[in-house]
């Protein structure tokens, strides 16, 4: 049982300097009320995969060629826009990264938490504003009434994060899309938008999808992770298994490099060396292995595919760090 | 100020930087944001401070007023036993060359019409009179020491990566052999894993001129690794200052304690066990602090006297420096610390 199924997506942007597969061949399912976490560098095709299954990414230049995401029924790649609208916002629920720019200075809150009820819940203006109350309410904004007539400029930053929140909660979604919503935010503001987000899944029990290049964040509130890079899926697992057990070389350097604030502290810090790949062209070969220090001749001539290990963990690597060789296949 | 070893090479005291409000028909002047109130560290030579704080405790403020880009509003700041704090714009020319900058967003801070050679050779056409070949060979030196290949010379910023650019603006921080660099976020804008290359790169030059330098960041785990001593600003004071390794393992001030139980661990069997302390509501204005203790609207440990009177910045223990109340009692009769003016 699954609320989202995606299957070999692919995105590519037509440039001046020619095509840029951003979006290779993803798939990944999201069961009801799971929380998946999707790490990644800029550039490695996270935010892309998740505008493309719900059509905002703007085309041209982009193109969504291939694969399809079953969503309630309906294959969401092969929907017209009018029906489309009617799922975004409604049924999937997005937040933004910056809540500085994704809310109209022009309007008040109130009236841009309200459009999406009367846009999508038919509610009449009364109606509207007095949800759009409790949903103030419900992200912990104080006098939430009062409030729906400020405008975005009179609230804080973090305060802004918890209104894009309230209003992509604003018609019940089944799954809610947050694509680097503490990014922008202090630390401390950051532990108060994640302890909100994980009181409002127990209580409403949508499944969400969390994007963000900061790990540490995932430990904490992910069920199960994927780590994308250069326009793929490179691994997944549950979040125990990912941080306990990480079989692929960029999983592994990744949580080498960063450091910590608690725990032992390194003399020197680990580094991947090399910059992240442009994938001018479909890769045919792993786009990890410039940087990989385990990179052998198979990775040069070979795109390593996706490989079940034990339950719910997946790699697509081609070598083995339990044995420090080739995988089996 | 720890070690009385060690030499100050940079001693701030009460450094003020008061930004004021214009306001009404007639602009007039209606209040000041305090962006720095009061500051006073050291810096000892060979060292990275690092100075940490939320977006807006004015942290980097803090930075660029001890550089003097900004004429500051009060206070003195010794740099290599020069006083810079009152002297013209005109004549800090000469000083510049001993203390430069790296700052966020390489992107912003690099001139996009101009060569990465004319770049990082600007500031010797502007301190230094070399020939042209010399020139030439300070910069291809100055590119090999943070790792850009020679043939890089003749390109324009647009061409390199976030880390590249980095690269450029830390030769060109370099070009005229400083001995105290302010960083301003230099990772910030970067990727993970480019961080920590920026990072190494940086440690490394530290050792191979003896550089020291101010790190600004709100990253505390990043500050843990590079500094040897770490001060945590809040609202536009220091509120506490101590080695980098006591601070970690025992932060005395509330803010300390909630900062970093605030960043979340990359570990997910720790993490659930953890106790997180949430702080409610957000940073007051700066233009309008509460009184008595800046933190205490969102202290969870706040007291009466904190709504009142202003904590003192005072040495709790040898090298520890706290501005709280709940260390009053012990320290009643402390000396003079570096919190007060001298």
């Amino acid at each position: 049982m699954t609320v989202l199924d995606v299957k070999n997506l692919r995105t590519v942007f037509k440039t001046r300097q020619g095509e840029i597969h951003a979006v290779n061949s993803v798939s990944f399912d999201l069961k009801p009320g799971e929380l998946l976490g999707v790490v990644g560098e800029s550039g490695s095709g996270k935010s892309v995969t998740m505008m493309s299954l719900i059509g905002l990414v703007p085309s041209p230049p982009a193109i969504v060629d291939g694969g399809y995401v079953n969503f309630d029924g309906q294959d969401l790649l092969r929907t017209d826009q009018d029906r489309l609208r009617g799922v975004r916002g409604a049924k999937i629920g997005f937040i933004f990264q910056d809540p500085m720019t994704s809310l109209n200075p022009v309007f008040s809150i109130g009236f841009q938490l309200s459009e999406p009820l009367r846009n999508h819940m038919g509610m009449n203006k009364t109606a509207a504003r007095k949800r759009a109350a409790e949903l103030l309410d419900l992200v912990g904004i104080p006098d939430a009434a009062r409030r729906l007539s400020d405008f975005p400029h009179q609230f804080s930053g973090g305060m802004r994060q918890r209104v894009m929140i309230a209003m992509a909660l604003a018609c019940d979604p089944k799954v809610l899309i947050a694509d680097e919503p503490t990014t922008a935010l202090d630390v401390t503001i950051q532990a108060q938008i994640l302890e909100l987000v994980k009181e409002l899944r127990n209580k409403l029990g949508m499944a969400i999808i969390w994007i963000t290049h900061d790990l540490g964040v995932i430990a904490g509130i992910a069920d199960r992770v994927m780590v994308m890079y250069g326009g793929q899926v490179v691994e997944q697992a549950p979040v125990r298994e990912l941080f306990e057990n990480p079989q692929h070389p960029y999983t592994r350097a990744l949580l080498q490099t960063i450091p910590s604030v608690r725990g032992t502290r390194t003399d020197k810090l680990r580094v991947i060396e090399g910059q992240p790949p442009i994938l001018y062209a479909e890769p045919s070969a792993c786009s990890f292995r410039d940087r990989c220090t385990h990179a052998f001749e198979r990775c040069g001539i070979e795109n390593p595919l996706r490989k079940t290990l034990t339950s719910g963990h997946d790699v697509a690597c081609f070598w083995d760090p339990a044995t420090g060789e080739a995988r089996h296949d | 100020m720890t070690e009385a070893t060690a030499k100050p090479l940079v001693q701030v005291r009460g450094l003020k930087m008061h930004f004021p409000i214009h306001a009404g028909l007639f602009q007039r002047h209606v209040g000041d944001v305090k962006a720095v109130d009061d500051i006073s560290l050291d810096i000892l030579e060979g060292e990275t401070l690092g100075l940490v704080g939320e977006s807006g405790c004015g942290k980097s403020t803090a930075g660029r007023s001890v550089l003097r880009l900004y004429d500051i509003t009060d206070g003195s700041i010794i740099i290599d036993g020069t006083d810079i704090s009152s002297v013209d714009q005109d004549s800090l020319r000469g000083f510049r060359p001993r203390m430069q900058m790296i700052f966020q967003d390489p992107q912003a801070s690099l001139n996009p019409r101009m060569t990465l050679a004319d770049i990082i050779g600007e500031p010797l056409d502007e301190h230094e009179r070399l020939s042209k070949g010399q020139r030439l060979g300070r910069i291809y030196e100055l590119m090999d020491a943070v790792g850009l290949n020679r043939e890089f010379a003749n390109r324009y910023p647009h061409e390199f990566s976030g880390g590249q650019r980095q690269r450029i603006g830390i030769a060109r921080a370099l070009a005229l052999n400083p001995k105290f660099i302010v960083c301003d976020e230099p990772i910030a804008a970067l990727d993970v894993s480019i961080q920590a290359q920026v990072v190494n790169l940086l440690e490394d030059l530290q050792k191979q001129f003896g550089l020291t330098y101010l790190f600004i960041s709100h990253d505390l785990s990043m500050i843990r690794h590079i500094a040897t001593r770490v001060a945590v600003m809040y609202l536009g004071k220091i509120v506490e200052l101590a080695p980098r390794d006591a601070l970690y393992a025992e932060p005395k001030h509330p803010y300390t304690q909630a900062l970093l139980s605030a960043v979340p661990e990359p570990d997910p069997a720790r993490e659930a066990d953890r106790k997180h302390i949430i702080l409610t509501g957000d940073v007051p204005s700066p233009s309008n602090p509460p009184d008595g203790c800046n933190f205490c609207t969102r202290c969870p440990k706040v007291m009466d006297i904190c709504r009142r009177i202003e904590p003192v910045f005072q040495e709790l223990d040898p090298g520890r420096y706290a501005a709280c109340h709940l260390f009053d009692t012990k320290n009643t009769t402390a000396e003079p610390t570096a919190g007060t003016r001298t």
